[in-house]
Protein backbone atom coordinates (compact mmCIF):
# COMPACT_ATOMS: atom_id res chain seq x y z
CA UNK A 1 0.00 0.00 0.00
CA UNK A 2 3.00 2.30 0.61
CA UNK A 3 6.12 3.18 -1.30
CA UNK A 4 7.10 4.94 1.29
CA UNK A 5 7.97 1.66 3.07
CA UNK A 6 10.57 0.94 0.80
CA UNK A 7 12.62 3.81 2.02
CA UNK A 8 12.56 2.12 5.85
CA UNK A 9 13.50 -0.97 3.77
CA UNK A 10 16.40 0.19 1.95
CA UNK A 11 18.09 2.07 5.50
CA UNK A 12 16.97 -1.20 7.22
CA UNK A 13 19.14 -3.59 4.92
CA UNK A 14 22.21 -1.20 5.19
CA UNK A 15 21.94 -1.14 9.07
CA UNK A 16 21.66 -4.70 9.53
CA UNK A 17 24.91 -5.00 7.31
CA UNK A 18 26.81 -2.17 9.23
CA UNK A 19 25.56 -3.76 12.59
CA UNK A 20 26.54 -7.37 12.19
CA UNK A 21 30.34 -7.48 10.67
CA UNK A 22 33.17 -10.01 12.70
CA UNK A 23 31.33 -11.96 14.49
CA UNK A 24 32.59 -14.64 16.34
CA UNK A 25 32.00 -17.76 15.03
CA UNK A 26 31.30 -18.93 18.37
CA UNK A 27 28.27 -17.03 18.19
CA UNK A 28 26.90 -17.85 15.09
CA UNK A 29 24.99 -20.07 16.11
CA UNK A 30 22.99 -18.26 18.89
CA UNK A 31 22.98 -15.30 16.47
CA UNK A 32 21.15 -17.34 13.61
CA UNK A 33 18.62 -18.79 16.28
CA UNK A 34 18.09 -15.19 18.02
CA UNK A 35 17.94 -12.91 14.75
CA UNK A 36 15.74 -16.06 13.74
CA UNK A 37 13.35 -15.14 16.69
CA UNK A 38 13.34 -12.09 15.13
CA UNK A 39 12.18 -12.73 12.26
CA UNK A 40 8.88 -14.15 13.64
CA UNK A 41 8.08 -10.57 14.03
CA UNK A 42 5.78 -11.84 10.79
CA UNK A 43 3.29 -12.66 13.90
CA UNK A 44 2.37 -9.13 14.05
CA UNK A 45 0.86 -10.12 10.48
CA UNK A 46 -0.82 -13.18 11.05
CA UNK A 47 -2.41 -12.17 14.49
CA UNK A 48 -4.18 -9.05 12.04
CA UNK A 49 -5.05 -11.69 9.53
CA UNK A 50 -6.67 -14.14 11.91
CA UNK A 51 -8.72 -11.82 13.99
CA UNK A 52 -10.25 -9.41 10.57
CA UNK A 53 -13.03 -11.98 9.66
CA UNK A 54 -13.58 -14.32 6.86
CA UNK A 55 -13.78 -17.97 7.50
CA UNK A 56 -10.56 -18.56 4.85
CA UNK A 57 -8.43 -15.79 6.37
CA UNK A 58 -8.69 -16.84 9.77
CA UNK A 59 -8.47 -20.85 9.05
CA UNK A 60 -4.88 -19.40 7.06
CA UNK A 61 -3.95 -16.75 10.08
CA UNK A 62 -4.65 -19.03 13.23
CA UNK A 63 -2.03 -21.21 11.70
CA UNK A 64 0.43 -18.42 10.94
CA UNK A 65 -0.41 -17.39 14.14
CA UNK A 66 0.75 -20.71 15.43
CA UNK A 67 3.76 -21.06 12.75
CA UNK A 68 5.13 -17.57 14.04
CA UNK A 69 4.48 -18.02 18.09
CA UNK A 70 6.58 -21.98 17.49
CA UNK A 71 9.20 -19.25 15.80
CA UNK A 72 9.44 -16.39 18.16
CA UNK A 73 8.94 -18.74 21.86
CA UNK A 74 11.49 -21.21 20.57
CA UNK A 75 13.77 -18.80 19.02
CA UNK A 76 14.05 -17.00 21.83
CA UNK A 77 14.12 -19.93 24.35
CA UNK A 78 16.86 -21.95 22.77
CA UNK A 79 18.63 -18.83 22.38
CA UNK A 80 19.06 -18.26 25.60
CA UNK A 81 19.59 -21.79 26.67
CA UNK A 82 22.88 -21.96 24.01
CA UNK A 83 24.40 -18.63 25.59
CA UNK A 84 23.78 -19.87 28.90
CA UNK A 85 26.12 -22.35 28.01
CA UNK A 86 28.59 -20.17 26.45
CA UNK A 87 31.75 -19.57 29.71
CA UNK A 88 32.63 -16.32 28.84
CA UNK A 89 34.94 -14.30 30.66
CA UNK A 90 37.85 -15.68 32.96
CA UNK A 91 40.81 -14.11 31.22
CA UNK A 92 39.68 -14.01 27.80
CA UNK B 1 -2.37 3.16 13.04
CA UNK B 2 -2.97 5.14 16.50
CA UNK B 3 0.13 7.41 17.40
CA UNK B 4 0.70 5.14 20.57
CA UNK B 5 0.71 2.09 18.61
CA UNK B 6 3.33 3.58 16.49
CA UNK B 7 5.51 4.70 19.33
CA UNK B 8 5.30 0.96 20.54
CA UNK B 9 6.75 -0.25 16.93
CA UNK B 10 9.22 2.65 17.66
CA UNK B 11 10.27 1.23 20.91
CA UNK B 12 10.37 -2.53 19.59
CA UNK B 13 12.52 -1.42 16.70
CA UNK B 14 15.04 0.27 18.49
CA UNK B 15 15.35 -2.96 20.78
CA UNK B 16 15.59 -5.42 17.57
CA UNK B 17 18.62 -3.19 16.48
CA UNK B 18 20.02 -2.86 20.22
CA UNK B 19 19.39 -6.62 20.85
CA UNK B 20 21.12 -7.96 17.69
CA UNK B 21 24.26 -5.51 18.16
CA UNK B 22 24.80 -7.11 21.14
CA UNK B 23 24.04 -10.64 20.42
CA UNK B 24 26.94 -10.67 17.97
CA UNK B 25 29.43 -9.92 20.88
CA UNK B 26 30.60 -12.31 23.51
CA UNK B 27 29.85 -10.73 26.84
CA UNK B 28 26.45 -8.98 25.35
CA UNK B 29 24.80 -11.81 24.09
CA UNK B 30 22.94 -13.29 26.30
CA UNK B 31 21.67 -9.69 27.24
CA UNK B 32 20.84 -8.82 23.61
CA UNK B 33 18.67 -11.70 22.89
CA UNK B 34 16.88 -10.95 26.32
CA UNK B 35 16.42 -7.43 24.79
CA UNK B 36 15.15 -8.34 21.55
CA UNK B 37 12.64 -10.68 22.73
CA UNK B 38 11.18 -7.78 25.03
CA UNK B 39 11.22 -5.79 21.84
CA UNK B 40 8.83 -8.81 20.48
CA UNK B 41 6.65 -8.62 23.69
CA UNK B 42 5.48 -5.20 23.02
CA UNK B 43 5.20 -5.77 19.61
CA UNK B 44 2.64 -8.48 20.22
CA UNK B 45 1.03 -6.60 22.87
CA UNK B 46 0.45 -3.39 20.75
CA UNK B 47 -0.65 -5.03 17.83
CA UNK B 48 -3.44 -6.99 20.03
CA UNK B 49 -4.45 -4.20 22.23
CA UNK B 50 -5.20 -2.29 19.21
CA UNK B 51 -8.46 -3.63 18.71
CA UNK B 52 -11.12 -4.46 16.46
CA UNK B 53 -10.39 -8.06 16.31
CA UNK B 54 -11.75 -11.19 17.40
CA UNK B 55 -9.36 -12.83 19.72
CA UNK B 56 -10.75 -16.79 19.42
CA UNK B 57 -8.91 -18.05 16.90
CA UNK B 58 -5.72 -16.18 17.98
CA UNK B 59 -5.40 -16.82 21.33
CA UNK B 60 -5.27 -20.71 19.90
CA UNK B 61 -3.33 -20.16 17.73
CA UNK B 62 -0.78 -18.78 20.32
CA UNK B 63 -1.25 -20.87 22.52
CA UNK B 64 -0.69 -24.13 20.47
CA UNK B 65 2.62 -22.72 19.47
CA UNK B 66 4.22 -20.80 22.38
CA UNK B 67 3.38 -24.43 23.83
CA UNK B 68 4.93 -26.26 20.88
CA UNK B 69 8.41 -24.00 20.72
CA UNK B 70 9.20 -24.03 24.21
CA UNK B 71 8.87 -28.08 24.26
CA UNK B 72 10.92 -27.96 21.21
CA UNK B 73 13.15 -25.23 22.94
CA UNK B 74 13.50 -27.42 26.09
CA UNK B 75 13.76 -30.67 24.63
CA UNK B 76 16.20 -30.65 21.57
CA UNK B 77 19.48 -31.81 21.99
CA UNK B 78 22.55 -29.54 21.48
CA UNK B 79 23.67 -32.57 18.62
CA UNK B 80 20.13 -31.32 17.13
CA UNK B 81 20.38 -28.02 17.08
CA UNK B 82 20.59 -27.45 13.50
CA UNK B 83 17.45 -29.00 12.94
CA UNK B 84 15.78 -27.22 15.33
CA UNK B 85 17.31 -24.24 13.50
CA UNK B 86 16.20 -25.32 10.00
CA UNK B 87 12.69 -25.95 11.62
CA UNK B 88 12.35 -22.39 13.23
CA UNK B 89 13.73 -21.06 10.09
CA UNK B 90 10.73 -22.88 8.63
CA UNK B 91 7.80 -22.23 10.47
CA UNK B 92 8.91 -18.15 10.05
CA UNK B 93 8.63 -18.44 6.46
CA UNK B 94 5.54 -20.22 6.13
CA UNK B 95 3.64 -18.00 8.75
CA UNK B 96 5.51 -15.16 6.08
CA UNK B 97 3.30 -16.62 3.70
CA UNK B 98 0.31 -17.61 5.35
CA UNK B 99 -0.12 -13.80 6.06
CA UNK B 100 0.51 -13.14 2.33
CA UNK B 101 -2.21 -16.16 1.71
CA UNK B 102 -4.64 -14.54 4.14
CA UNK B 103 -4.26 -10.94 2.59
CA UNK B 104 -4.89 -12.07 -0.23
CA UNK B 105 -8.34 -13.71 -0.13
CA UNK B 106 -8.79 -11.30 2.92
CA UNK B 107 -8.87 -7.63 0.33
CA UNK B 108 -10.64 -7.01 -2.96
CA UNK B 109 -9.52 -3.75 -4.17
CA UNK B 110 -5.54 -4.32 -4.26
CA UNK B 111 -3.30 -1.76 -5.14
CA UNK B 112 -0.92 -2.41 -7.99
CA UNK B 113 1.96 -2.14 -5.08
CA UNK B 114 0.28 -4.41 -2.34
CA UNK B 115 -0.13 -7.22 -5.21
CA UNK B 116 3.69 -7.23 -6.14
CA UNK B 117 4.22 -7.62 -2.12
CA UNK B 118 1.90 -10.26 -1.68
CA UNK B 119 3.09 -12.38 -4.42
CA UNK B 120 6.59 -11.62 -3.29
CA UNK B 121 6.20 -12.35 0.33
CA UNK B 122 4.09 -15.96 -1.38
CA UNK B 123 7.13 -16.61 -2.87
CA UNK B 124 10.13 -16.19 -0.79
CA UNK B 125 7.75 -17.17 2.61
CA UNK B 126 7.34 -20.54 0.29
CA UNK B 127 10.65 -21.32 -0.90
CA UNK B 128 11.98 -21.03 2.72
CA UNK B 129 9.23 -23.06 4.15
CA UNK B 130 10.04 -26.25 2.01
CA UNK B 131 13.25 -25.34 1.62
CA UNK B 132 14.01 -25.59 5.30
CA UNK B 133 11.95 -28.97 5.44
CA UNK B 134 14.07 -30.35 3.29
CA UNK B 135 17.06 -28.76 4.89
CA UNK B 136 15.51 -30.18 7.89
CA UNK B 137 14.93 -33.95 6.71
CA UNK B 138 18.65 -33.87 5.07
CA UNK B 139 20.28 -32.66 8.76
CA UNK B 140 18.59 -35.41 10.85
CA UNK B 141 19.12 -38.01 8.17
CA UNK B 142 15.55 -38.69 7.10
CA UNK B 143 16.49 -37.83 3.78
CA UNK B 144 19.88 -39.15 2.22
CA UNK B 145 22.39 -35.73 2.76
CA UNK B 146 23.96 -36.86 -0.75
CA UNK B 147 23.15 -34.22 -3.16
CA UNK B 148 20.69 -35.09 -5.36
CA UNK B 149 21.18 -34.30 -9.09
CA UNK B 150 19.39 -35.04 -12.24
CA UNK B 151 19.35 -34.15 -15.85
CA UNK B 152 17.94 -30.75 -16.93
CA UNK B 153 17.82 -30.07 -13.26
CA UNK B 154 18.88 -26.10 -13.39
CA UNK B 155 16.84 -25.48 -16.52
CA UNK B 156 13.62 -27.24 -15.14
CA UNK B 157 14.28 -24.82 -11.82
CA UNK B 158 14.95 -21.73 -14.02
CA UNK B 159 11.49 -22.98 -15.93
CA UNK B 160 9.45 -23.21 -12.83
CA UNK B 161 11.23 -19.78 -11.57
CA UNK B 162 9.75 -18.01 -15.32
CA UNK B 163 6.24 -20.00 -14.77
CA UNK B 164 5.99 -18.22 -11.27
CA UNK B 165 7.16 -14.89 -12.10
CA UNK B 166 4.83 -14.89 -15.17
CA UNK B 167 1.80 -16.27 -12.55
CA UNK B 168 3.01 -13.19 -10.21
CA UNK B 169 2.89 -11.29 -13.24
CA UNK B 170 -0.88 -12.30 -13.84
CA UNK B 171 -2.17 -11.55 -10.57
CA UNK B 172 0.04 -8.11 -10.49
CA UNK B 173 -1.51 -6.68 -13.59
CA UNK B 174 -4.87 -7.78 -12.31
CA UNK B 175 -4.36 -5.54 -9.31
CA UNK B 176 -3.13 -2.52 -11.80
CA UNK B 177 -5.83 -2.92 -14.96
CA UNK B 178 -8.41 -4.03 -12.67
CA UNK B 179 -8.24 -2.86 -9.10
CA UNK B 180 -8.89 -6.27 -8.10
CA UNK B 181 -7.32 -9.27 -7.39
CA UNK B 182 -10.40 -11.74 -7.67
CA UNK B 183 -9.94 -12.79 -11.34
CA UNK B 184 -6.47 -14.32 -10.37
CA UNK B 185 -6.84 -17.30 -7.99
CA UNK B 186 -5.72 -20.00 -10.64
CA UNK B 187 -2.38 -17.59 -11.23
CA UNK B 188 -2.43 -17.15 -7.52
CA UNK B 189 -2.42 -20.73 -6.56
CA UNK B 190 0.17 -21.44 -8.92
CA UNK B 191 2.54 -19.04 -7.79
CA UNK B 192 2.08 -20.77 -4.03
CA UNK B 193 2.39 -24.48 -5.30
CA UNK B 194 5.29 -23.13 -7.35
CA UNK B 195 7.02 -21.27 -4.39
CA UNK B 196 6.77 -24.57 -2.17
CA UNK B 197 8.15 -26.96 -5.81
CA UNK B 198 11.21 -24.38 -6.02
CA UNK B 199 11.91 -24.41 -2.24
CA UNK B 200 12.86 -28.14 -2.45
CA UNK B 201 14.26 -28.20 -5.84
CA UNK B 202 16.48 -25.65 -4.75
CA UNK B 203 17.45 -27.37 -1.73
CA UNK B 204 17.93 -30.96 -2.80
CA UNK B 205 20.94 -30.89 -5.09
CA UNK B 206 23.00 -29.51 -2.18
CA UNK B 207 25.27 -31.81 -0.29
CA UNK B 208 25.88 -32.04 3.37
CA UNK B 209 28.64 -30.63 4.21
CA UNK B 210 27.76 -27.51 2.36
CA UNK B 211 24.60 -27.65 4.86
CA UNK B 212 25.73 -24.61 6.88
CA UNK B 213 25.19 -22.37 3.73
CA UNK B 214 21.92 -23.46 3.63
CA UNK B 215 20.62 -22.72 6.76
CA UNK B 216 22.57 -19.61 6.61
CA UNK B 217 20.48 -18.80 3.25
CA UNK B 218 17.11 -20.01 4.52
CA UNK B 219 17.59 -17.58 7.81
CA UNK B 220 18.22 -14.71 5.81
CA UNK B 221 14.98 -16.08 3.24
CA UNK B 222 12.80 -16.26 6.62
CA UNK B 223 13.72 -12.82 7.60
CA UNK B 224 13.52 -10.98 4.11
CA UNK B 225 9.62 -13.02 4.01
CA UNK B 226 8.98 -11.27 6.86
CA UNK B 227 10.08 -7.83 5.77
CA UNK B 228 7.62 -8.24 2.70
CA UNK B 229 4.87 -9.61 4.45
CA UNK B 230 5.44 -6.13 6.25
CA UNK B 231 4.95 -4.26 2.78
CA UNK B 232 1.85 -6.21 2.78
CA UNK B 233 -0.01 -5.39 5.94
CA UNK B 234 1.58 -1.63 5.41
CA UNK B 235 3.47 -2.56 9.10
CA UNK B 236 6.86 -0.56 9.79
CA UNK B 237 8.13 -2.94 12.69
CA UNK B 238 7.92 -5.93 10.07
CA UNK B 239 9.79 -4.07 7.36
CA UNK B 240 12.41 -3.17 9.84
CA UNK B 241 12.71 -6.23 11.70
CA UNK B 242 12.81 -8.73 8.92
CA UNK B 243 15.29 -6.63 6.55
CA UNK B 244 17.57 -6.67 9.63
CA UNK B 245 17.32 -10.56 9.81
CA UNK B 246 17.86 -10.80 6.05
CA UNK B 247 20.87 -8.81 6.24
CA UNK B 248 22.39 -10.57 9.33
CA UNK B 249 21.50 -14.09 7.17
CA UNK B 250 22.86 -13.16 4.04
CA UNK B 251 26.49 -11.80 6.21
CA UNK B 252 26.69 -15.72 8.01
CA UNK B 253 26.24 -16.85 4.21
CA UNK B 254 28.97 -14.81 2.97
CA UNK B 255 31.49 -15.93 5.92
CA UNK B 256 30.75 -19.26 5.89
CA UNK B 257 31.06 -19.30 1.44
CA UNK B 258 34.34 -17.59 2.30
CA UNK B 259 35.60 -20.34 4.66
CA UNK B 260 35.43 -22.61 1.96
CA UNK B 261 36.56 -20.21 -0.67
CA UNK B 262 33.97 -20.67 -3.10
CA UNK B 263 30.96 -18.41 -4.28
CA UNK B 264 27.14 -18.70 -3.50
CA UNK B 265 26.61 -19.20 -6.92
CA UNK B 266 28.83 -22.48 -7.01
CA UNK B 267 27.01 -23.71 -3.55
CA UNK B 268 23.44 -22.89 -4.80
CA UNK B 269 23.86 -24.92 -8.61
CA UNK B 270 27.31 -26.59 -8.04
CA UNK B 271 25.67 -30.06 -7.08
CA UNK B 272 29.26 -30.06 -5.08
CA UNK B 273 30.46 -33.72 -3.68
CA UNK B 274 27.80 -35.53 -6.31
CA UNK B 275 30.98 -36.67 -8.14
CA UNK B 276 34.73 -37.60 -7.45
CA UNK B 277 36.89 -35.83 -10.35
CA UNK B 278 38.82 -38.31 -11.45
CA UNK B 279 41.57 -35.82 -11.57
CA UNK B 280 42.42 -36.49 -8.05
CA UNK B 281 45.52 -37.99 -7.87
CA UNK B 282 46.52 -41.40 -6.67
CA UNK B 283 46.85 -41.59 -2.69
CA UNK B 284 50.64 -42.66 -1.57
CA UNK B 285 51.71 -44.23 1.44
CA UNK B 286 50.19 -46.18 3.20
CA UNK B 287 47.17 -46.22 6.04
CA UNK B 288 49.09 -46.60 9.86
CA UNK B 289 46.64 -47.79 12.51
CA UNK B 290 47.05 -46.75 15.79
CA UNK B 291 44.95 -48.36 19.05
CA UNK B 292 44.19 -45.73 22.00
CA UNK B 293 46.41 -47.41 24.13
CA UNK B 294 49.22 -46.52 22.13
CA UNK B 295 48.02 -43.25 21.72
CA UNK B 296 48.02 -43.02 25.21
CA UNK B 297 52.05 -43.31 25.08
CA UNK B 298 52.50 -40.54 22.99
CA UNK B 299 50.19 -37.90 24.39
CA UNK B 300 50.94 -38.57 27.94
CA UNK B 301 54.52 -37.52 26.41
CA UNK B 302 52.65 -34.06 24.62
CA UNK B 303 53.20 -30.46 25.64
CA UNK B 304 50.83 -29.23 23.38
CA UNK B 305 47.74 -30.73 21.94
CA UNK B 306 45.51 -29.71 19.19
CA UNK B 307 41.53 -31.30 19.26
CA UNK B 308 39.90 -30.36 15.49
CA UNK B 309 36.40 -31.63 15.61
CA UNK B 310 34.09 -32.30 13.01
CA UNK B 311 31.09 -33.52 12.40
CA UNK B 312 31.80 -36.88 13.45
CA UNK B 313 32.21 -35.30 16.84
CA UNK B 314 28.30 -34.27 16.73
CA UNK B 315 27.42 -37.96 16.02
CA UNK B 316 29.08 -39.86 18.02
CA UNK B 317 28.14 -37.63 20.53
CA UNK B 318 32.16 -37.25 21.75
CA UNK B 319 32.09 -33.73 23.30
CA UNK B 320 31.99 -34.88 27.04
CA UNK B 321 34.91 -37.22 26.52
CA UNK B 322 37.02 -34.60 24.41
CA UNK B 323 36.32 -32.34 27.32
CA UNK B 324 37.02 -35.16 29.74
CA UNK B 325 40.51 -36.00 28.04
CA UNK B 326 41.24 -32.54 27.33
CA UNK B 327 41.01 -31.72 30.97
CA UNK B 328 43.51 -34.65 32.07
CA UNK B 329 45.85 -33.81 29.47
CA UNK B 330 46.12 -30.12 31.08
CA UNK B 331 46.76 -31.49 34.38
CA UNK B 332 49.86 -33.84 33.12
CA UNK B 333 51.39 -30.31 31.98
CA UNK B 334 50.19 -29.92 28.19
CA UNK B 335 48.88 -26.71 26.35
CA UNK B 336 45.32 -27.93 25.07
CA UNK B 337 43.37 -25.97 22.25
CA UNK B 338 40.04 -26.61 20.27
CA UNK B 339 40.79 -25.48 16.57
CA UNK B 340 37.19 -24.88 15.35
CA UNK B 341 36.70 -24.53 11.19
CA UNK B 342 33.78 -22.31 10.19
CA UNK B 343 32.22 -24.78 8.31
CA UNK B 344 32.97 -27.55 10.76
CA UNK B 345 29.52 -29.54 11.47
CA UNK B 346 26.06 -28.61 9.76
CA UNK B 347 25.27 -24.83 10.83
CA UNK B 348 27.65 -22.05 11.47
CA UNK B 349 28.56 -22.44 14.99
CA UNK B 350 27.98 -26.22 15.46
CA UNK B 351 31.11 -26.92 17.23
CA UNK B 352 31.15 -24.51 19.53
CA UNK B 353 27.70 -25.52 20.62
CA UNK B 354 28.86 -28.54 21.42
CA UNK B 355 31.94 -27.66 22.75
CA UNK B 356 29.96 -25.28 25.09
CA UNK B 357 27.75 -27.81 26.47
CA UNK B 358 31.05 -29.67 27.74
CA UNK B 359 31.71 -26.78 29.35
CA UNK B 360 34.96 -26.23 27.12
CA UNK B 361 36.37 -22.72 28.69
CA UNK B 362 35.71 -19.61 25.68
CA UNK B 363 39.68 -19.24 25.79
CA UNK B 364 40.53 -22.69 24.42
CA UNK B 365 38.68 -22.26 21.35
CA UNK B 366 40.86 -21.27 18.78
CA UNK B 367 40.16 -20.10 14.84
CA UNK B 368 42.27 -21.86 12.13
CA UNK B 369 44.40 -18.81 11.23
CA UNK B 370 45.22 -18.87 15.27
CA UNK B 371 46.48 -22.38 15.44
CA UNK B 372 48.36 -22.82 11.80
CA UNK B 373 51.29 -20.66 11.89
CA UNK B 374 52.44 -22.28 15.03
CA UNK B 375 51.06 -25.82 13.68
CA UNK B 376 55.05 -26.90 14.01
CA UNK B 377 55.36 -26.73 17.47
CA UNK B 378 52.21 -28.63 18.14
CA UNK B 379 52.96 -32.30 19.47
CA UNK B 380 49.65 -34.45 19.08
CA UNK B 381 46.62 -32.66 16.62
CA UNK B 382 44.05 -34.89 17.15
CA UNK B 383 41.11 -34.96 14.26
CA UNK B 384 38.05 -36.16 15.58
CA UNK B 385 35.08 -36.89 12.88
CA UNK B 386 36.55 -34.03 10.77
CA UNK B 387 37.63 -34.64 7.27
CA UNK B 388 37.23 -32.10 4.48
CA UNK B 389 38.45 -29.05 6.70
CA UNK B 390 41.44 -30.59 7.17
CA UNK B 391 42.13 -31.90 3.86
CA UNK B 392 45.65 -31.04 2.60
CA UNK B 393 44.53 -31.10 -1.30
CA UNK B 394 42.83 -28.20 -0.11
CA UNK B 395 46.77 -26.74 -0.66
CA UNK B 396 48.63 -28.79 -2.38
CA UNK B 397 46.11 -30.13 -5.38
CA UNK B 398 44.84 -28.19 -7.85
CA UNK B 399 42.78 -30.46 -9.55
CA UNK B 400 41.15 -31.13 -5.92
CA UNK B 401 37.40 -29.49 -5.57
CA UNK B 402 38.61 -28.51 -2.40
CA UNK B 403 41.21 -26.82 -3.96
CA UNK B 404 41.93 -23.20 -2.48
CA UNK B 405 39.15 -24.07 0.87
CA UNK B 406 40.99 -22.58 4.32
CA UNK B 407 41.94 -25.42 6.21
CA UNK B 408 43.61 -26.12 9.52
CA UNK B 409 46.78 -27.66 8.87
CA UNK B 410 46.94 -30.62 10.82
CA UNK B 411 49.40 -32.24 8.46
CA UNK B 412 52.01 -30.11 9.47
CA UNK B 413 52.04 -31.12 13.48
CA UNK B 414 54.67 -33.72 14.38
CA UNK B 415 51.92 -36.40 14.73
CA UNK B 416 48.38 -36.08 13.62
CA UNK B 417 45.73 -38.77 15.07
CA UNK B 418 42.86 -39.48 12.81
CA UNK B 419 39.76 -40.85 14.79
CA UNK B 420 37.34 -42.14 12.39
CA UNK B 421 34.92 -44.97 12.01
CA UNK B 422 36.13 -46.18 8.35
CA UNK B 423 38.14 -45.20 5.47
CA UNK B 424 34.72 -43.40 3.52
CA UNK B 425 35.64 -40.26 2.18
CA UNK B 426 34.08 -36.84 3.78
CA UNK B 427 30.83 -35.32 2.84
CA UNK B 428 32.40 -33.58 -0.17
CA UNK B 429 33.39 -37.26 -1.34
CA UNK B 430 36.70 -36.81 -2.24
CA UNK B 431 39.84 -39.13 -0.82
CA UNK B 432 42.32 -37.61 2.05
CA UNK B 433 45.57 -37.75 1.22
CA UNK B 434 45.72 -36.80 5.50
CA UNK B 435 45.13 -40.15 6.13
CA UNK B 436 48.13 -41.49 4.62
CA UNK B 437 50.76 -39.04 5.56
CA UNK B 438 53.79 -40.11 7.20
CA UNK B 439 53.10 -38.53 10.35
CA UNK B 440 49.56 -39.40 10.63
CA UNK B 441 48.08 -42.51 12.50
CA UNK B 442 44.74 -43.80 11.86
CA UNK B 443 42.35 -44.39 15.06
CA UNK B 444 39.22 -46.55 13.99
CA UNK B 445 35.92 -46.92 15.56
CA UNK B 446 33.72 -44.80 17.15
CA UNK B 447 34.97 -41.78 18.50
CA UNK B 448 33.06 -41.38 21.89
CA UNK B 449 34.84 -45.13 22.33
CA UNK B 450 38.38 -44.56 21.47
CA UNK B 451 38.22 -41.25 23.43
CA UNK B 452 37.27 -42.91 26.36
CA UNK B 453 39.40 -45.35 25.89
CA UNK B 454 42.45 -42.63 26.39
CA UNK B 455 40.54 -41.34 29.20
CA UNK B 456 40.49 -44.45 31.25
CA UNK B 457 44.16 -44.81 29.99
CA UNK B 458 45.51 -41.79 31.75
CA UNK B 459 43.57 -43.06 34.63
CA UNK B 460 45.23 -45.94 35.31
CA UNK B 461 48.57 -44.84 34.63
Amino acid sequence: MNPLLLFVFVLAVFLGLELINKVPSQLHTPLMSGSNAISGITIVGAIVAAGEGGIVPTILGTIAVAAATINVIGGYLVTERMLGMFKVGKGS
Amino acid sequence: MAAWQVFAYIAASILFITGLKMLSRPETARRGNRLSAVGMLIAVVATLAAGGLDYTWIVVGLVIGAAVGAVAARRVQMTGMPEMVALLNGSGGLASMLVGWAEYVRTTDVATFSAVAIVFTVLIGGIAASGSVVAFGKLSERIDGKPYLFRGQKPLNAALLALALVAAGFVIADAAIVGGVGGTTLAFALVLLLALALGVLVVIPIGGADMPIVVALLNSYSGIAAAAAGFVIDNNVLVVAGSLVGASGFILTTIMCKAMNRSLANVLFGGFGATVTAGSAAQEGSVKPLTPDDAYYILEAADSVVFVPGYGMAVAQAQHVVQELAELLIKNGADVRHAIHPVAGRMPGHMNVLLAEANVPYEQLVEPEDVNPAMETVDVAIVIGANDVVNPAAKEDPSSPLFGMPIIEVDRARTCFVLKRSMNPGFAGVDNALFFKDNTRMIFGDAKATIAAMVSAFKDA
